[in-house]
């Protein structure tokens, strides 16, 4: 239609369109990275779209490479995560219906395409490179080391000092700084109020779109699936295309050399469904995965807890109102309502309920723990009773050997791929003879590791821990009863503990301190301490924010008798 | 820590050295081995403002496990040594010295000498300037070397002397090797340090070729300029020397002293009381009898029956000519509340008797004259040996009990 562009391979200019909505060039069917405008979104009303019209010529330039921008570069990202994500069984509709939309949204907000005029116009100016001392002199101009020195990520990259000494002494073409025309104008610092994009948001994005068709992978599941290398994000520029060389600032916005931490994926999704404006997504219902219900039905199983459990969960959750459907649906924008965090609010109504049935104080728990382990003993029809002891001893078990692997991992985790990474070209051949050395050693010592090889990537896999009810063993609790810790009351089960000791007696402020409580700063009892580290352990976060969901769980929990001042003790009767 | 679920690039590193470290402490080799190579992608980021970087960590940690690890071959371990080499400037010199040593534990000694030849030859601009103490180091083990191969001819020109021909190639040959090796060795002995093998080879070389006096010179600076680090051995080597130039007992005995005040339970301590005490000088016999009581004091000498011998005659003479008892109370006053259990026990006496009969002959004289003809030790002993009817048993027994008075005076 419009698209009037030489075909890069061939020069024609005999467009047509894919199914994706992406241009193709019909002489030598060459498919570009342009793609349709979009009309008629449900949620992209009344704004003008156009065509990315910042010339995007995808010129041969000398070393074979081509122009690139840098949203480019995070588009290619998302298409590979999405299309990992369909691999791992998320329907399609996702990546062409919702991530292609959400992104293309994105630019046109951020003003980096489809709009009027866009930012890209001025990176022009900018990337073409002058000797350093012009850089220096210009006080507007940022300095190059000023750049370096801005970091998000907490990445080592400032510190390759190479890169320094050898920039000041450049004078050469475009591809120094980056090898993306708009690197540096990338980081320049007032970009943050147009929400600059980063490898992080990638999967804040990701994860939007996930919560959007209400696929059933949590949050936490997500970044472990990152970690283990199910989807692309540490080296994931290895997957892009020859043309589109990448050095100099461009490393800093697209090489990872950390995992992704939780909160700040969640917090910048929560950002980035507001900046895109984004409406109330769908319900989050009773049926859905992600409902707390649900949840805790998964990762009851997933801590060998006893089924029955479950009745207790479904009942917290209802007598808090955390099951109700504006409280799980994602209001973006809307200040007043809390962030929920699907899986940290599940694991958290669980030790509620452990709290509930078995205080978790030290005493009380292996108190009924030997009274069930007498019974069991005695009688042994009916099935056993939930002993609380056999059951830390095995999940003690387990949860160390798992730790223990996972650290080993951590320590084994490499970083860096094949594809190597230069600042300039400079310091390329450096650069390329260290990872020949590299590899060489990794060969030699690598053989002299004995039969213990690296294994292949594990199959993704919701679970960590399973455990089997055909175990002869007993090791699995699935079937326990809790009959005695239960009583009948006037015709309903009841603990038959009766105490319920807070974890804190007065909730902080979230907005000034960042957290409803503090974990580190008082002492709690040593059950309570490993069913934190047990649930740490499977959402991969630290125990401190299932606290935080802990403690505000039971204050709306006991929300009336805290009305009434509780002036000397912080034991509650129920 | 297991609660913590962040995880860069440097706290991954640093994980993996930790675990490099158990593994390498438990002579794990393989398993030092496999983190080995997840750690080695550290090469690729710079590390220019930590005191140790990743490169010298490989070099060092490589080197533990290729040498160790059971199937790791020597091909192998020098081309790990060749590429480590390339790796930091700074430390090429250092990297090829201890390449050299494990050449030469595994016996390569030419292969060592070619290293320490191209080593030697090595220029990088001011970085040869700045690594002048390890070039100095190259050419003084060069000079080992050289000193190992003269000591070679020298054997061979020994046993052709023997067939009555002398060889004039071999002689010539071994001419050179002293030529290089004194040259390197001289220079290195300069320098304030602990060069004991560079020192002994180099005065064998001067006292073969007769120049005692550079030889004596080289010795007493080594074990006298207070710039060296205090050095016992170097004091060891000058009293072998002037033992061996057959110099007098004044200068033997001085020579001994700051021995005796460094290590006071050196085993030459022997030698040491046997020159003092046959000395006319009182003073110095007395130092004899504190040499002797002082290396006592060591568990390592309990079981000496020399010490001990020579202990009994000091005492037993200085007993018999009643003089200088007061040298003897001087000394056992500070031993006497744990010499009795250190040495004189029942036990001791016991397993004394039945292991060494010298041995308890004379500590049981020494307890006799310090502790008394009643003490646990003399009695069980003079009674043992008088039941076997050993004739010196008998006479201590006699000598013991006719000086018990010498005990009441000492013990009051």
């Amino acid at each position: 239609r419009d698209f009037n562009e030489r075909c890069a391979q061939c020069s024609e200019v005999n467009w047509g369109l894919t199914d994706g909505g992406r241009f193709y060039c019909r002489s030598c069917h060459n498919i570009t990275e342009r793609t349709r405008e979009v009309v008629n979104t449900d949620f992209i009303t009344n704004s003008r779209v156009q065509t990315i019209s910042k010339g995007l010529k995808k010129q041969e330039k000398n070393d074979g490479g081509c122009e690139w921008y840098i949203c480019e570069g995070f588009q290619l990202v998302l298409k590979k995560q999405v299309e990992a994500l369909e691999a791992l069984g998320v329907c399609p509709q996702m990546k062409d219906e919702i991530l292609c939309n959400f992104w293309r949204c994105y630019l046109q907000k951020s003003k980096q395409a489809y709009c009027k005029r866009p930012a890209g116009e001025t990176v022009k100016a900018l990337s073409v490179c002058e000797s350093s001392t012009d850089v220096d002199s210009d006080p507007e101009r940022p300095s190059l080391l000023h750049l370096l020195s801005l970091s998000e990520s907490e990445g080592d990259l400032q510190t390759d000092c190479s890169f320094a000494s050898s920039v000041s002494k450049v004078s050469e073409s475009t591809s120094v700084y980056s090898g993306s025309v708009d690197g540096s104008l990338y980081l320049m610092k007032n970009q943050k109020e147009k929400l600059r994009m980063t490898m992080p948001m990638t999967l804040s994005f990701c994860y939007l779109a996930l919560l959007w068709v209400r696929e059933p992978i949590t949050l936490s599941e997500l970044l472990r699936f990152v970690v283990e290398g199910h989807i692309p994000y540490m080296n994931v520029f290895q997957h892009f295309p020859e043309k589109m060389k990448l050095c100099g600032l461009d490393l800093k916005i697209f090489c990872v050399e950390s995992w992704p931490v939780y909160e700040e994926v969640f917090n910048k999704m929560h950002e980035l469904a507001a900046f895109l404006d984004l409406p109330r997504f769908p319900d989050i219902t009773e049926s859905c995965f992600l409902h707390p219900d649900m949840l805790c039905m998964k990762y009851l199983m997933e801590a060998n807890l006893p089924d029955e459990l479950h009745n207790w969960t479904c009942r917290v959750v209802k007598k808090i109102g955390i099951g109700e459907v504006d409280f799980l649906t994602l209001m973006p924008g809307n200040k007043s309502t809390r962030k929920v965090k699907y899986d940290v609010l599940a694991a958290a109504v669980i030790v509620v309920v452990l709290k509930l049935l078995f205080l978790l104080d030290d005493h009380y728990e292996w108190l009924l723990s030997e009274f069930a382990e007498e019974r069991n003993k005695n009688n042994t029809e009916g099935g056993p009773y939930f002993e609380f002891k056999k059951w830390y001893e095995v999940v003690k078990r387990s949860l160390d050997v798992e730790q223990k692997k996972l650290d080993e991992e951590k320590a084994k985790y490499l970083w860096r791929c094949e594809k190597p990474l230069f600042y300039s070209v400079k310091n390329k051949s450096k650069v390329l003879k260290r990872r020949q050395m590299v590899v060489n050693l990794q060969n030699q010592f690598g053989k002299l590791s004995g039969s213990v090889q690296r294994a292949e990537k594990p199959n993704p896999s919701s679970f960590q821990l399973s455990w089997s009810e055909e175990n002869t063993d007993g090791s699995c609790f699935h079937g326990h009863s809790l009959k005695g810790v239960l009583q009948e009351k006037r015709g309903l089960l009841t603990a038959m503990n009766p105490d319920y000791w807070l974890c804190t007696v007065k909730l902080c402020n979230e907005k000034l301190c960042g957290h409803l409580a503090h974990y580190r700063e008082v002492e709690f009892p040593q059950s309570y301490h490993f069913v934190l580290g047990l649930f740490s352990f499977l959402l991969r976060i630290q125990p401190s924010y299932i606290h935080d969901e802990v403690c505000m769980i039971e204050h709306r929990l006991f929300n009336k008798k805290l009305c009434k001042k509780l002036k000397y003790n912080t034991v509650l009767r129920k | 820590s297991s609660n913590e679920h962040k995880l860069n690039f440097k706290k991954s590193k640093e994980a993996c050295l930790s675990y490099i470290q158990d593994a390498l402490l438990q002579k794990q080799w393989k398993r030092a081995a496999e983190f080995l190579t997840c750690y080695v992608e550290s090469l690729e980021k710079d590390y220019s403002r930590e005191h140790i970087g990743p490169s010298e960590m490989i070099w060092r940690i490589g080197t533990e496990i290729l040498w160790h690890h059971s199937q790791s071959k020597m091909k192998e371990f020098n081309c790990f040594m060749e590429q480590m080499k390339t790796l930091g400037v700074k430390r090429y010199l250092k990297v090829c010295l201890e390449h050299v040593f494990h050449l030469l534990c595994n016996g390569q000694i030419d292969e060592a000498y070619q290293n320490l030849s191209l080593a030697e030859s090595w220029r990088f601009g001011e970085q040869t300037a700045i690594q002048d103490k390890e070039i100095k180091l190259i050419q003084a083990y060069r000079g080992l070397l050289d000193y190992c191969s003269w000591s070679k001819q020298k054997k061979i020109l020994l046993e052709h002397g023997e067939d009555g021909f002398a060889d004039l190639a071999v002689e010539q040959e071994m001419h050179g090797y002293f030529r290089k090796a004194a040259v390197n060795l001289k220079e290195i002995i300069k320098i304030p340090g602990v060069w004991d093998v560079f020192v002994k080879c180099y005065v064998d070389l001067l006292e073969f070729y007769g120049e005692h006096n550079e030889a004596r010179q080289v010795l007493n600076e080594y074990a006298y300029n207070s710039k060296f680090p205090a050095n016992p051995n170097a004091h060891v080597y000058l009293y072998q020397f002037l033992k061996r130039q057959g110099e007098s007992k004044k200068s033997l005995i001085s020579a001994l002293k700051i021995l005796h005040d460094i290590v006071p339970s050196h085993e030459l301590m022997i030698d040491f009381n046997t020159m003092l005490q046959k000395s006319k000088k009182r003073k110095k016999r007395h130092l004899g009898l504190e040499v002797i009581f002082a290396a006592l004091d060591y568990a390592g000498w309990k079981e000496n029956a020399k010490a001990w011998s020579c202990l009994a005659r000091q005492v037993k003479q200085i007993v018999i000519s009643e003089k200088h008892l007061d040298w003897i109370k001087q000394e056992w006053d500070s031993r006497k509340d744990w010499w009795t259990d250190f040495h004189f026990s029942h036990y001791l006496a016991k397993r004394n008797w039945q292991e060494n009969k010298s041995l308890s002959c004379e500590k049981a004289l020494v307890a006799g004259i310090l502790l008394g003809k009643d003490c646990k030790y003399f009695k069980y002993i003079s009674h043992q040996g008088c039941k076997a009817r050993l004739k010196r048993f008998r006479m201590l027994k006699k000598f013991v009990t006719r000086h018990n008075p010498v005990y009441l005076r000492i013990s009051g």
